[in-house]
């Protein structure tokens, strides 16, 4: 990796000779990556190879269709390897330093620029160059490593709100919340009609993040949320006890055994009009099998707390591709970077998947299902966005210390002050290592 | 030390076999070697590549985790390893709001496990050991759990214990709003869920080894026994058990490190969340993570070392004493 500098504007003249060596794979029009050198692995150039997430049935098909086209269009094979979507993330580490894909997908953010900055991923300002026009700012930005150089290829964004059947509500004449107040009151009323309120699992342990994050953002702000992440805010902050007070009230209202329940069996209990409201990502979505059930969903902005920041903020989590720190086949990869960066790839992944909302401006919004130009709008329309918990902050923080304790204050709301104090100490130490 | 008696025994062992070859042929004086060269290199293969083998994935990880209980590490690159002292330590015993329920969950799943299957494990065993018919289908039956992998009991388990769609809930209406058992997350009902899976399987494995311990009991004694009259429950106590003995003594220490060791079961049940944390969920959850406190989970890995050489060492102590004095 540390002959990326041969191909730096201002080359020493050992990183010339270098970059002399690798011109013939600079006539491929792929100057900076070629530059890490021809290691001299036998590896197919008619092959890029690709570590995926994408474990789930409805992503799964969707990438692999995108991956077909590409094949077609440049005669390159992506060669997937799958895992499973959590145990994916668990070893993305011990992945990254082994003998990774050359291609893999992963989250933007934060996460990405933690391995950008431990030298575990290669630059592609290259393929930026080319693909840059289809991308808004805030995408382009959030690409962004630390250091300026771009890492990333955003593919889809999708929005956190709260989802509901139009039916149910129609059925019972609830009509959207756009205050607190009006929230609590959706939830006691719906609580009488026998509904269970918020369909909730968190079994997984990342769902709760979700609704810390929306309370904190509406009743703290954007900046609050963006310092309180990045270890700066005190937990024992009165205005994070505010969001853990908030969250206690509603909890009553959120579905019984939670802890043992994933998010998927959670929307089941939304499909099945059992539940009145779930808060959650877009991919919500995937559950519904049914079309007519999908045409039936629908969603709105978690209301407002605070009137001075109403609802400006929106979490919209993006997710796309990074290129490991020595891919075997750069050409392949740039080309692949390239393709995957065209509105053109995008529109095949939201054809299959369309729980969420292409991540470049220049993608064709025609055919978006009304629930995707409302995903859009909200997106487009957001004052700031927000990742997510464990995408805003050190994954080990979150992974360690805010999954087991906001666990542990689901199951017992009332001890929030020794909980605050005891994430505060962890999180000094875990900020300070490094 | 150890790479010195581990390359020799071999050698030594091999020596005397050699001995009464010099009786047929006279040996050349000069060349008293009782090895060819060959043998000499085959012995040294044999001996010095699992020599290396150990010394490299058991002594060197070993010496290597306890080193790094003392630092801070992300797990990339050796050069953002930092010296942190006793830090790691201070923070687990103090900070850590899971590492002591951790601790007390190992203790509670050894007592249960001691306490339970163990003395049913036994109960089953004296029962097949009389011989009755289908016995061999009883005990595959009761030690099938044992052959299954744990992570895969533990997604049966997790098929019986769901919320919403588990066998136990279904049967008994327990997933309606209201009235609502929550096997996998409520804190007080999740470990004890988890170990009566543990339980199941570990009864198949006690009966086995029971089984092996009462096909070793000499039939003679049963029959003076009964000759003298005692009956069935006297014959037990007071002559089949006491021969158990060295039995026990295994099954104690297996039923130890299963407790020290608990971990895929947990973990494909709920991932080691509130109420069924674990030493051993601990240290993966810290060093296997996206971005890895390595340090802090070797530092949790050497208090389950130490847990470990407390209950270790005297076992080895008694047994080298037994050996000796044998």
């Amino acid at each position: 990796m540390r002959d990326l500098s041969s191909s730096l504007p201002s080359p020493s003249r050992r990183g010339l000779l270098k970059g002399m060596g690798g011109a013939a794979l600079l006539g491929a029009g792929i100057p900076l990556l070629s530059a890490c050198g021809s290691s001299g692995s036998s590896s197919d150039p008619k092959t890029v190879s690709l570590g995926s997430n994408a474990s789930d049935a409805v992503p799964k098909k969707a990438f692999a269709e995108i991956y077909a086209a590409f094949q077609k269009q440049s005669g390159i094979t992506v060669d997937v390897n799958t895992k499973d979507h959590n145990t994916f993330q668990e070893q993305i580490n011990s992945y990254l330093q082994g003998t990774p894909d050359d291609v893999f997908n992963w989250f933007a953010g934060y996460r990405m620029q933690f391995f950008a900055a431990k030298n575990l991923a290669s630059p592609i300002d290259d393929v930026w160059e080319k693909i840059g026009g289809n991308f808004p700012d805030a995408m382009k930005k959030l690409s962004k490593g630390a250091d300026g150089k771009y890492y990333f290829v955003p593919l889809y964004t999708y929005p956190w709100a709260i989802f509901y059947r139009k039916s149910v509500f129609q059925q019972h004449g609830y009509e959207v919340p756009t205050t607190w107040d009006q929230l609590v009151a959706l939830c006691k009323q719906m609580k009488k009609d026998g509904l269970v309120p918020i369909a909730f699992g968190d079994k997984d342990a990342w769902p709760a993040m979700g609704t810390f994050d929306q309370i904190n953002f509406r009743l703290n702000g954007y900046d609050f949320h963006v310092e309180l992440m990045a270890g700066k805010a005190a937990w024992t902050d009165a205005k994070v006890k505010a969001v853990f007070d908030h969250w206690a009230e509603l909890l009553p209202y959120h579905q019984d055994g939670f802890m043992g329940r994933t998010w998927q069996d959670a929307a089941q209990t939304l499909v099945s009009k059992k539940a009145g409201m779930y808060l959650l990502g877009s991919f919500v979505a995937q559950q519904f099998a049914d079309k007519a059930d999908l045409d039936d969903l629908d969603f709105f902005a978690f209301p407002e707390i605070n009137s001075a920041y109403g609802q400006d903020t929106v979490e919209a989590p993006t997710d796309g591709f990074m290129v490991s720190k020595a891919p075997k086949n750069k050409a392949g990869v740039a080309k692949l970077l390239e393709y995957l960066g065209t509105p053109a790839a995008e529109q095949i992944y939201l054809k299959a998947d369309s729980s969420v909302v292409a991540a470049s401006s220049k993608a064709d919004t025609s055919s978006y299902t009304p629930l995707q130009k409302k995903a859009y709008e909200m997106i487009s329309g957001a004052k700031s966005l927000t990742q997510f918990m464990d995408r805003d902050s050190r994954p080990d923080f979150t992974s360690t210390v805010m999954q087991p304790s906001l666990q542990k204050f689901l199951q017992n709301p009332k001890g929030v002050d020794s909980l605050l104090s005891s994430i505060e100490r962890q999180k000094k130490t875990i900020f300070a290592s490094s | 030390m150890t790479t010195d008696t581990n390359m020799k025994s071999p050698e030594a062992a091999a020596v005397p076999p050699s001995g009464p070859a010099p009786v047929k042929k006279r040996v050349p004086r000069g060349h008293k070697r009782l090895l060819t060269r060959r043998d000499r290199i085959t012995l040294g293969f044999m001996a010095g590549v699992p020599t290396v083998l150990h010394v490299a994935l058991v002594w060197v990880t070993a010496l290597a985790s306890i080193a790094l209980a003392f630092t801070s590490w992300d797990g990339i690159g050796f050069g953002s390893i930092k010296w942190v002292g006793l830090d790691n330590f201070k923070q687990l015993f103090n900070d850590n709001p899971q590492f002591w329920p951790a601790v007390e969950h190992n203790v509670i799943w050894f007592v249960v496990l001691i306490l339970i299957p163990t003395p049913f494990g036994l109960f089953l065993a004296v029962q097949l050991d009389k011989k009755i018919r289908f016995s061999r289908v009883y005990q595959t039956a009761f030690f099938l759990p044992v052959v299954v992998s744990l992570a895969v009991t533990g997604f049966v388990w997790q098929l019986v214990y769901n919320p919403d769609t588990g066998l136990i809930n279904s049967l008994i209406g327990a997933n309606k709003p209201g009235h609502y058992i929550d096997w996998i997350g409520d804190p007080h009902l999740n470990l004890w869920a988890v170990l009566i899976a543990a339980s199941w399987r570990h009864t198949g494995y006690m009966m086995i080894l029971y089984l092996a311990g009462l096909k070793g009991v000499d039939p003679s004694l049963r029959e003076a026994s009964s000759l003298d009259g005692a009956n069935e429950w006297q014959t037990f106590k007071n002559v089949i058990f006491p021969t158990l003995r060295p039995t026990n003594t295994v099954v104690l220490v297996v039923t130890i490190i299963e407790a020290l060791r608990a971990f895929d079961l947990v973990f494909v049940f709920n991932k080691g969340a509130q109420g069924t944390e674990l030493l051993s969920i601990l240290i993966t959850n810290n060093i296997i993570g996206e971005s890895s406190r390595i340090g802090y989970g070797s530092a949790i890995a050497v208090v389950l070392l130490v847990i470990s050489l407390v209950v270790i060492i005297p076992y080895l102590i008694s047994t080298f004493r037994k050996e000796r004095s044998a």
